[in-house]
C-alpha cells in the first residue's frame, strides 16, 4: 500500500490532536462521494481487478437428490435407510448430515433430499456416480452439488438471442517469425527467472527479447509451432505471445495442474492433474481437461481412477505415461486416441466423442503410435499363449478402422515402432529370443506405407549380439542412423531406404566403428546429424555430414545433459541442466561444429528452442533456392561481414574506453604514492630505495685491474 | 615451458608468498611445517618446524630476514630465515589465521579466528628489532567482525587495515584508533565468503576472492570497486601480476566434494583474466584438487599455485605470454596452451 500508517502513529497523532478515539463512531465517517482524497482503498480496486478469490461456502460438500419417491411417514425411515445405504458406499456422510425435508401439510416428503459429505471430493464423487441412478423406473436421481444451485437459479426464464460482438481482427501471432534477420528465439528458464533470447549468431551472443520472474510454477512449453509459450500454475496453464512480445493470450483453469500436452496443430491444450483420494486405499483420481487454445473452451473433460489411465506404456513422468492422448492425423488435430485395456480410444475433434461412437478393440493391445501426417494407427501386440498367438504389428487406417498392412512376428520379447517423420516409412525395431531363450537380438521391419500394399523389408545386423542404442530417422529424408554395439565404445551405422539404382531395397552406407556416442540428433533439415555422448562420455559430440560420408567437427561440452537443433536446422544448443550441479548454462554452435558461443547459468532448468510453422515454400520452389543459393548467399555475406565489422568496431571502442578509464586509475595512484614517498622512506628508517624499483637489466662493465707486470719487449726497428 | 612439481608438503597448502627478491619462496600447509624453496628451480631449501598445527598464512621481512606464521595451534611464530630458528612465539586465545608485516617490518597484523567463546579479532603487534625486546602485547585490538577473518592487510603508509572474511565484506579500519572507516557495498559487493585478498605491488589497489564465483578489483584508499571478474568455481586463491596487466584466480568446489566430481568437472585450474578488460586470456591445469594459494613472482616472470593435492606447481611463462596483444584483437589469444599438456 501507498500509505501505510501504524496503528501506534495513530493514536500518537489523536493523543496529540486531544482525539479520544474510543469516542469516534468510525462507521459514522464517510468519505464524499467520487473523493478518495487520494487514499487508495484497499478493498474495492484491489479486490475486484483481481479475480475474486473463491470463497469457501462451505457448502461444496453438500449434495441435493431430487427425483426421490414421495411417501408418507410410515415408508420414510425405510426410504432414509436406502438412501443412507447408496450414499454411505461413496462417502462418509456426516452426523445429522442427511435430511429429507417433510411438507408439514402433507406429512409426506417432497421427493428430494440433501447430504452432507466430510469433504467436496466425496460430494463430487457421489455427484458423478449416482446422477442418473435408476431406484426404480419412475426415480431417476437427479443430484447437484448446493453450490451449483445458484447457478441454475441464474437462468434466465426468457430466451434472449445471443449477442453478436463485432468482429475484431486478432493481433499477428507470428510477429517474430518476420525478423528482420530471420533469427530464431529460445526460452530458458534459470533460478526463479524464464527469459527469451533472440540467438544472435553474428554476435556471438544471445539478445533478450522478454524475462519475467516466477513467470511459471513449474516448467514452460512452446506450443508445436510456436506460436504461443505455456507456463504452469497451481491453477491452471496460461498462453503467451502475441505481437509485442509475450502478453497473456488466454487462460485454462485447472485446479493442481500437473502436465499439459498441446495437439500438433496447437488448436487444442491437453491438461493433467492427479488428485490425492480421499481414502487412502482408493488410487488417485485423474482429471484431464482438453481446452480449445483460442477460446479457451473446455472441450471436453474426463475424469477417472489413475488405473484407467495408465494402461500400457511406458509409465513416464510422476507415474502417469504422457501425453495420455496422443493425437493423430497430421496438422489438422482430427483425432486423439488413448490405450485402455483391450482398446484403443479414438476420439474425433469435430464431437469430441469417441469415433463410431466405440473403440478400436484389440485384444491385449500394448502399445500404439500415429502416424505423423496420416490417420494411419500402428499398434503392438505382444505374444499370447505361450508362443502360440505371434506378436503382431498391425497399421489401421482411421476412420474406416479397417487394417491396411499386418505383420506376425515369433519370440519377440519388446518392441519399439519409430515413425519417420514425414510418415513415408515406419521403422518397427524387435528385440527376439534367441533360441536358448536366454538372450535376446535385434531386427528391424521396415514399413513402405507410400508404396502400394505397404511392402516390409526385415533388416538384421552383421553382429547379432550388438544392443541397438539409438535410432533416428532422418527428418524429410529417406535415410536413418543406428548406434549399436555390446562395447564400451559403440558402431554408428547409417541405412538409406533407397539406392542409386532405386531397387527399393534398404542399403548400408557406412559404419562408424568405435565412437563415444549413444545419442543421436538429426538436423531437422536432414543432411547433417550430430553424435553424441551424454552421461558416461561427459558430452562428447561429433558433427557429421551424412551426404558426404565425413565428419565434419567434433567438440566436447563437458558434462552437457541436453542437445537440440535449432527449427531450421543453423544452430545446435547443448545445454548441462540443473540435474548437475556444476557447469550449468549453455553453448551455442553452429550446424558444422564451431562453437559459437556459451552462457553459464546457475540452476538452469529447461532450454527450448522456439518452434517454427512448416515452411510455406513449396518443394520446387525450395530446391530452385537450393540450386541458386549462391546468388542468394551473396546479400547476406555482406551483411555478415557488415555485422561482424559493427562488432569488432563495438569491442574495438569498448576496449579502448576500459584502457583509458584504468590509465585514469593508474595515473591517480601513481600520484599518490609519489606524495607518499617521503613517509614511507621514513618508515623504513630512511632507508632510500623504494619498493616499486624497476627490474631494469644494466649491463654494467666493470674493469678490474687484475695483475700489473713489466716486461722488456725486444723492439724490432726493421719492421716499421 | 612444463611445470616444476614441488612435492614437500603431506597436507594441503594454505598460502604461498615470495620474497622481496623473488628468489625465495614460502609455502604454508596444513602439516604444521612451513617450507622454504629456491623461486628458480623448485629446490628446498628447508623446514620451519615448532608449529604445532595447521599453519595459515605467512610474511617474509623486507630484508628476508624474518618470517612470520600464523597458525591453528593458537600462536603466531617469528623465524628466523637463514637458520630455521624460532626467534619468537605470540600466544594467543584463538586460532591465527592471517598475518603481514608492514611497511617498515616494525609492526605485524594478526588476525584470530572465532573459537570457543572468542570473537575474531584483528591484533596489531610491535616488532621489535632485537627479538630479546620482543613482547607479547597487542598494540591494537579491533573486535566486532562477526564470522572469520580470513585476511587483513595493511593500507598504505600502515595507516590503515583491511580485513575480508566470512561475511563477505571488506572493511577499512583506522591502525592508529582502530575505528571503523569504509565498508564495502553490499549490493555491489562479494555475495559469500570472501576466501583471499592480495595486493599490487604498489598497494594502490587490490583483489578478493570469493566463494561467490567471482574476483573483484579494489582501489585500496577509496575502497571504489573497479573490476569484477566473474568465474564458474568458488574462488580460493587470487593475485595480481607485478609486471602485466592481468590476474589469476584459482579455485575449485569444497573440498568435502572432490572426491564426487570428475577432476575435470572440479575445473582445477589457474584461471588468467585481462586485468582491464575482465576477460579470460587462459588457464593452466595441473593439480588433483583445487587451488587454495596462488603467488605471483615479483618479477612477474613466474608464478606458482598450491593445491589441496599438497603439491606446490612452479610455472616459468612462456614468451608468448609476454607477448599478448588483447587490446585490438577480437579474438583472443590462448597463450597457455602449451602448459595444458604438462
Amino acid at each position: 500500500m501507498a500509505l501505510a500508517i501504524s496503528m501506534e502513529g495513530i493514536e500518537a497523532r489523536a493523543r496529540e490532536l486531544g482525539v479520544d478515539l474510543s469516542a469516534v463512531d468510525l462507521d459514522s465517517i464517510a468519505l464524499p462521494a467520487g473523493e478518495d482524497f487520494g487514499i487508495l482503498s484497499d478493498d474495492e480496486e484491489v479486490l475486484h481487478s483481481e479475480d475474486s478469490p473463491e470463497l469457501e461456502m462451505g457448502l461444496s460438500n453438500i449434495i441435493v437428490v431430487d427425483n426421490l419417491p414421495v411417501v408418507p411417514p410410515e415408508k420414510f425411515d425405510k426410504l432414509e435407510n436406502v438412501i443412507r445405504k447408496i450414499y454411505s458406499q461413496i462417502g462418509v456422510i456426516k452426523e445429522n448430515g442427511l435430511w429429507m425435508p417433510v411438507n408439514p401439510e402433507t406429512k409426506k416428503t417432497y421427493g428430494y433430499c440433501f447430504i452432507e459429505y466430510n469433504t467436496p471430493q466425496e460430494a463430487e464423487l457421489a455427484r458423478e456416480k449416482t446422477n442418473g441412478y435408476k431406484l426404480d423406473k419412475s426415480h431417476i436421481f437427479a443430484v447437484n452439488l448446493l453450490d451449483d444451485f445458484e447457478k441454475y437459479m441464474k437462468v434466465p426464464d426468457t430466451w434472449t438471442p445471443a449477442e453478436i460482438k463485432p468482429y475484431t481482427a486478432g493481433e499477428n501471432l507470428l510477429k517474430w517469425l518476420t525478423d528482420e534477420k530471420a533469427r530464431d528465439q529460445f526460452v530458458i528458464r534459470a533460478g526463479t527467472l524464464t527469459e527469451v533470447y533472440w540467438n544472435d549468431a553474428r554476435k556471438l551472443a544471445p539478445e533478450l527479447v522478454f524475462q519475467k520472474q516466477y513467470w511459471t510454477d513449474s516448467f514452460i512449453q512452446w506450443s508445436p509451432l510456436g506460436t504461443y509459450l505455456a507456463t504452469v500454475h497451481r491453477q491452471g496453464s496460461q498462453v503467451w505471445g502475441g505481437e509485442n512480445g509475450f502478453e497473456r493470450l488466454m487462460r485454462f483453469a485447472h485446479p493442481m495442474l500437473k502436465l499439459i500436452d498441446f495437439s500438433p496443430g496447437e488448436r487444442y491444450l491437453v491438461t493433467y492433474s492427479s488428485h490425492e483420494p480421499s481414502n487412502p486405499r482408493d488410487t488417485h483420481r485423474v482429471v484431464l481437461n482438453i481446452f480449445d487454445v483460442r477460446t479457451g473452451k473446455v472441450m471436453r473433460d474426463f475424469k477417472g481412477s489413475a488405473d484407467d489411465y495408465t494402461t500400457g506404456g511406458n509409465i513416464g513422468v510422476s507415474g502417469v505415461s504422457w501425453p495420455i492422448f496422443r493425437w493423430g492425423g497430421g496438422k489438422d488435430d482430427k483425432y486423439f486416441a488413448r490405450l485402455g485395456k483391450n482398446i484403443i480410444s479414438v476420439y474425433e475433434t469435430n464431437t469430441f466423442s469417441l469415433l463410431d461412437k466405440k473403440s478400436l478393440k484389440v485384444e491385449n493391445v500394448v502399445d500404439f503410435s500415429w502416424s505423423p501426417t496420416d490417420p494411419i494407427i500402428s499398434l503392438f501386440v505382444p505374444e499370447m499363449g505361450g508362443g502360440n498367438q505371434p506378436a503382431r504389428v498391425s497399421l489401421v487406417q482411421i476412420p474406416g478402422k479397417e487394417e491396411l498392412r499386418q505383420k506376425n512376428l515369433f519370440s519377440v520379447s519388446d518392441c519399439k515402432m519409430y515413425w519417420q517423420n514425414s510418415g513415408e516409412y515406419l521403422a518397427v525395431q524387435v528385440d527376439r529370443y534367441t533360441k536358448t531363450k536366454k538372450s535376446t537380438y535385434t531386427g528391424f521391419e521396415l514399413f513402405r506405407i507410400k508404396e502400394r500394399d505397404i511392402p516390409i523389408e526385415v533388416l538384421e545386423l552383421e553382429n547379432k549380439n550388438d544392443k541397438i542404442i539409438a535410432f533416428a530417422w532422418e527428418p524429410k529424408g529417406h535415410r536413418f542412423a543406428i548406434i549399436h554395439g555390446d562395447g564400451p565404445r559403440p558402431d554408428v551405422s547409417f541405412y538409406t531406404m533407397r539406392t542409386a539404382n532405386n531397387t527399393n531395397r534398404v542399403s548400408k552406407l557406412t559404419t562408424l566403428k568405435a565412437k563415444q556416442a549413444n545419442a543421436l540428433y538429426w538436423s531437422p533439415a536432414g543432411r547433417f546429424i550430430v553424435l553424441a555422448g551424454l552421461k558416461g562420455f561427459n558430452g562428447q559430440l561429433e558433427f557429421y555430414n551424412v551426404d558426404e560420408l565425413e565428419t565434419m567437427a567434433t567438440g566436447e561440452h563437458f558434462m552437457a545433459t541436453d542437445i537440440m537443433w535449432d527449427p531450421t536446422g543453423r544452430y545446435l544448443a547443448t545445454a548441462v541442466t540443473s540435474v548437475h550441479e556444476m557447469e550449468n548454462g549453455f553453448q551455442i554452435w553452429s550446424f558444422n561444429g564451431k562453437h559459437l558461443y556459451k552462457v553459464s547459468k546457475d540452476h538452469f532448468y529447461q532450454f527450448i528452442w522456439r518452434p517454427r510453422p512448416p515452411s510455406l515454400l513449396t518443394p520446387e520452389k525450395e530446391e530452385e533456392i537450393s540450386r541458386n543459393l549462391k546468388k542468394y548467399s551473396k546479400k547476406y555475406e555482406q551483411e555478415d561481414q557488415d555485422a561482424f565489422n559493427q562488432l569488432s568496431e563495438q569491442d574495438r571502442k569498448r576496449r579502448t574506453q576500459l584502457q583509458e578509464e584504468w590509465d585514469s586509475w593508474v595515473a591517480k595512484w601513481k600520484q599518490m604514492h609519489e606524495e607518499e614517498r617521503a613517509y614511507r622512506m621514513e618508515l623504513r628508517d630512511g632507508e632510500a630505495s623504494d619498493e616499486e624499483e624497476e627490474y631494469e637489466a644494466k649491463e654494467v662493465e666493470v674493469e678490474e685491474v687484475v695483475d700489473v707486470r713489466q716486461e722488456v719487449l725486444a723492439f724490432d726497428q726493421d719492421q716499421e | 615451458m612444463r611445470p616444476i612439481l614441488m612435492k614437500g608438503h603431506e597436507r594441503p597448502l594454505t598460502f604461498l608468498r615470495y620474497n622481496r627478491d623473488g628468489d625465495l619462496l614460502f609455502s604454508c600447509a596444513k602439516d604444521h611445517t612451513p617450507t622454504v624453496w629456491y623461486a628458480d628451480n623448485g629446490d628446498r631449501l628447508g623446514t620451519y618446524r615448532g608449529h604445532n598445527g595447521a599453519v595459515w598464512t605467512c610474511d617474509v621481512s623486507r630484508d628476508s630476514a624474518r618470517l612470520i606464521t600464523a597458525s591453528a595451534d593458537q600462536t603466531a611464530k617469528l623465524w628466523e630465515v637463514s637458520t630455521g630458528k624460532e626467534l619468537f612465539s605470540f600466544r594467543f586465545d584463538a586460532p591465527a589465521r592471517s598475518v603481514e608485516f608492514a611497511i617498515g617490518d616494525a609492526l605485524a597484523v594478526i588476525t584470530t579466528d572465532n573459537f570457543m567463546d572468542h570473537v575474531p579479532t584483528v591484533q596489531v603487534k610491535h616488532i621489535a628489532e632485537d627479538i630479546d625486546d620482543q613482547t607479547d602485547e597487542s598494540a591494537l585490538v579491533i573486535t566486532g567482525i562477526k564470522g572469520r577473518i580470513n585476511r587483513a592487510v595493511w593500507g598504505p603508509l600502515n595507516r590503515t587495515i583491511i580485513t575480508a572474511g566470512e561475511d563477505a565484506t571488506i572493511r577499512i579500519w583506522d591502525s592508529e584508533t582502530g575505528q571503523l572507516l569504509k565498508e564495502s557495498d553490499k549490493e555491489s559487493g562479494h555475495q559469500k565468503t570472501i576466501s583471499s585478498l592480495s595486493k599490487s605491488s604498489d598497494w594502490s589497489h587490490f583483489i578478493t576472492g570469493s566463494l561467490d564465483k567471482s574476483a573483484k578489483l579494489w582501489d585500496t584508499r577509496t575502497l571504489t570497486l573497479i573490476k569484477t571478474y566473474v568465474t564458474e568455481r568458488p574462488v580460493n586463491a587470487v593475485d595480481i601480476s607485478p609486471t602485466h596487466d592481468t590476474v589469476v584466480l584459482g579455485g575449485g568446489q569444497d573440498a568435502m566434494n572432490v572426491t564426487m566430481t570428475d577432476r575435470r568437472a572440479g575445473k582445477f585450474e589457474a584461471k588468467f583474466y585481462h586485468k582491464i578488460l575482465q576477460e579470460e586470456i587462459g588457464g593452466v591445469k595441473g593439480h588433483f584438487g583445487p587451488i587454495n594459494a596462488l603467488a605471483f613472482n615479483p618479477d612477474g616472470q613466474s608464478f606458482s599455485s598450491g593445491g589441496e593435492d599438497g603439491y606446490v606447481r612452479l610455472h616459468h611463462f612462456d614468451s608468448d605470454y609476454f607477448n599478448i596483444k588483447m587490446l585490438f584483437e577480437t579474438q583472443l589469444v590462448q597463450f597457455l596452451g602449451s602448459y595444458v599438456a604438462g
